[in-house]
């Protein structure tokens, strides 16, 4: 798993690319925890996500839900024909914002 | 059929990744598929490394057959722990209509596996948990 970070007038994008697993998904929510606490508005890239499990969605629900109690957006795009599949079979494309390309 | 045996811990995930998938690899090309198995391989053996022998460790064995040199190809993964008796297919599925305020986070590991595969089918037999997953592939 690699993240880079960019910014773009208070935004902070976060280009995740690799693999998500149960062995770096506390560097993941740490990264993204971080990332949270400098901006109202975190955006995702998932486009070179290529796997995540229940362990990666796990991370993603956590982040999500902090940022909705500070009344700050964390925006999804770009996400994969697989991870999407696994985004919808758990329905996690009802708890986060993610964008149609 | 090939197998390994390796302490049931998160760090050893790498190795148990490393095996299935280089036991698919000699058969199945398609690497979404490697992937969807890969994913069901991380949540069953994370719940034993979580779970079947808390608060301790203890091994795993894992079992890989591949099989279909002509015709579909059958891939079938069994899990072997000597854990505390635990089904994990008793465990309800996650309500995943619910949303963000009241959506728990946790089965969702099995959830995948039994989405992804085919089949999952658990036993205890001489003290040992066994989870057994399948899948069946018309085009390798």
């Amino acid at each position: 798993m690699d993240i880079k970070e960019t910014s773009e007038g208070g935004i902070i994008i976060l280009k995740v690319s690799g693999e998500i697993d149960g062995s770096n998904v506390l560097d993941f929510e740490h990264t993204l925890k971080h990332a949270a606490e400098r901006t109202d508005r975190l955006v995702l890239d998932l486009e070179n996500l290529e796997y995540v499990s229940s362990a990666g969605l796990r991370a993603f629900l956590i982040i999500q839900k902090e940022m909705k109690k500070e009344d700050h957006t964390m925006t999804i795009k770009h996400v994969n024909e697989e991870v999407m599949g696994i985004f919808m079979v758990t329905g996690f494309v009802k708890l986060l914002n993610i964008e149609e390309d | 059929m090939k197998e390994m045996t390796l302490e049931a811990k998160r760090e050893n995930l790498h190795q148990v990744f490393d095996f299935v998938t280089g036991e698919l690899s000699k058969i199945v090309s398609d690497k979404k598929i490697i992937r969807q198995v890969k994913l069901c391989v991380e949540e069953i053996f994370l719940n034993i490394s979580s779970y079947a022998y808390q608060p301790d460790t203890g091994p795993a064995k894992i079992t890989v057959e591949v099989e279909g040199d002509d015709g579909p190809v059958r891939i079938v993964i069994s899990f072997s722990d000597k854990g505390h008796p635990f089904d994990p297919l008793s465990v309800g599925d996650p309500d995943t209509e619910s949303d963000l305020d009241e959506r728990q986070i946790g089965g969702l590991g099995i959830f995948l596996v039994k989405t992804t595969m085919d089949g999952v089918n658990y036993e205890y037999k001489d003290g040992q948990n066994i989870l057994t997953v399948e899948k069946t592939l018309q085009f390798s």
